[in-house]
């Protein structure tokens, strides 16, 4: 099958691919674009360990086909830190040692990522509620929620 | 995943063109959560996938004097935060509150979600040629059928996922279809079919065919809706059983019921008993009891899943109290 070209914005960037009409967004991230920072876990919609945020919406890659990014606005974990300084979340994540093994952590933060745009200051119950599609099989979540609210925080005291 | 041609749909009149005579031609995707699914699992094999995402103008929610009108391509997070839906249609509201993960309501449609494909294990496994994919029998009549049909069962025993198409039937909705030969519109009663009538689908679309609209009547001024829904899980779980229901009660006195479950058949399953039984009665928690006993007379458990006939019970129980 041929390829189609397809132009997105990725993490700010016009960028351009080719990809198979088959293949999902994230095998396009991962094996084309060589950005790997977001996981492959379950590969069906249930851990969020691929999330982006597509056109200010979270998403799993790993449902979203390549084509559909045409003419999208893709964030993906790569594009949260700057060259001197990491973004809140990653260095709330950091302090509240919010991972163990590390496979879950991009889809989590990049998760809370899309909840503090839409929402700055999160309840904890809206926290657990959003990333209620996010699966962490090490740190029993609690240490999760505590970098998500720290980073809230944060962002609010411009730390 | 097989390879197959993608193509972008431009209008609602010339998609049946774009589509095929055959499932095996031409799909449809929409939010895509079910289908990219079903394409990796090699469930389905399409020569071709057409996207109605290009099709402008099929999301939107809007009311006018008569009815609330849902574009197919809404998704299920823009239904969830809609103030009139949330205010006036309480069960779908609470439906699409309970579906999937924030992921996947961010991109999955209301189209879609209603005519999501089964989610039995013995369907999703490319390794049991089942009666859903053509081949001889139902794998649940002799395997471990825990989350299977208690209604309506045969030859295939699987349940209808859809959370929000409970809450739709309860909610008096109608569907607006694009066929090849122009639109045409269906009560959500006459949407969905049974195994025992096409095996194969779960609903009376043809493979040319796509839903552009949901339609759902305003209510009236004492009718009250909700939906309740049990799983395994807090999120990202299918109803093992859920209620919808929309009472008119005036007075402490039922005047009008709509109770359908979900999670207990291949389609949403109305009870008419337990809504004829509703209607008249003042309600109390005895009336609550026997609309219960009725809405579940006649179910038919399996080997595992007698425990939904207790649940559901429980369920429309709570829903009648609930409203009453």
């Amino acid at each position: 099958m041929s390829r189609v070209h397809v132009q997105a914005r990725i993490n700010g960037e016009e960028t351009e691919f080719l990809c198979e009409p088959r293949q999902s967004l994230l095998e396009v991230l991962r094996d084309v674009l060589m950005l790997t920072g977001s996981k492959e876990g379950c590969n069906n919609g249930n851990c969020g360990a691929c999330n982006v945020i597509l056109d200010g919406r979270l998403v799993n890659s790993c449902l979203v086909l390549g084509v559909e990014a045409q003419g999208k606005d893709i964030q993906t974990i790569e594009g949260l830190a700057t060259p001197d300084r990491l973004h809140p979340l990653q260095q709330q994540f950091l302090e509240h040692a919010a991972l163990q093994c590390g496979i879950c952590t991009p889809g989590f933060i990049v998760a809370a990522k899309a909840l503090l745009d839409k929402n700055p200051h999160p309840t904890e119950p809206q926290v657990r509620h959003w990333l209620a599609g996010n699966l962490c099989r090490c740190t029993g979540y609690d240490k999760i929620v505590r970098a998500v609210l720290s980073a809230a925080d944060a962002v609010r005291d411009g730390r | 995943m097989q390879s197959f041609a993608y193509v972008n749909a431009t209008s609602v009149d010339k998609v049946a063109s774009l589509l095929g005579r055959t499932w095996d031609e031409a799909q449809v995707i929409a939010g895509g959560t079910d289908l990219v699914g079903e394409l990796k699992e090699h469930l389905i094999s399409p020569k071709r996938v057409v996207n109605l995402k290009t099709i402008p103008g099929l999301s939107y929610i809007r009311q006018d004097a008569v009815a609330l009108r849902i574009g197919a391509l809404t998704t299920i997070a823009d239904i969830e935060s809609n103030p009139i839906v949330q205010k006036q249609f309480a069960a779908l509201s609470q439906a699409a509150m309970v579906i999937a993960s924030p992921q996947i309501r961010n991109v999955g449609t209301i189209g879609g979600n209603i005519c999501q494909r089964p989610r039995c294990w013995y369907y999703r496994s490319e390794d049991f040629p089942c009666l859903k994919k053509g081949g001889d029998r139902c794998y649940a009549v002799a395997g471990i059928n825990r989350y299977h049909a208690i209604f309506g069962g045969g030859p295939s025993y699987i349940v209808h996922p859809s959370d929000s198409a409970p809450a739709l039937m309860a909610l008096n909705g109608r569907v607006k279809i694009m066929t090849s030969t122009g639109p045409k519109e269906v009560g959500m009663d006459d949407f969905f079919t049974l195994p025992e009538t096409s095996v194969r689908r779960e609903n009376i679309l043809k493979p040319n065919e796509i839903i552009t609209e949901i339609i759902l009547p305003n209510p009236t001024p004492n009718a009250k809706s909700l939906y309740l829904k049990v799983r395994e899980r807090q999120s990202i779980d299918f109803a093992l059983v859920s209620v919808a229901a929309m009472l008119t009660v005036v007075n402490g006195v039922c005047q009008e019921a709509r109770i359908v479950l979900g999670g207990v058949a291949p389609i949403p399953w109305r009870t008419p008993d337990a809504e004829t039984f509703l209607r008249g009665k003042k309600i109390s928690e005895a009336v609550a009891n026997s609309a219960a006993e009725a809405a579940l007379e006649g179910a038919k458990p399996m080997r595992d899943n007698a425990y939904k006939v207790t649940i559901a019970k429980a369920l429309v129980r709570r829903a009648v109290m609930a409203l009453g």
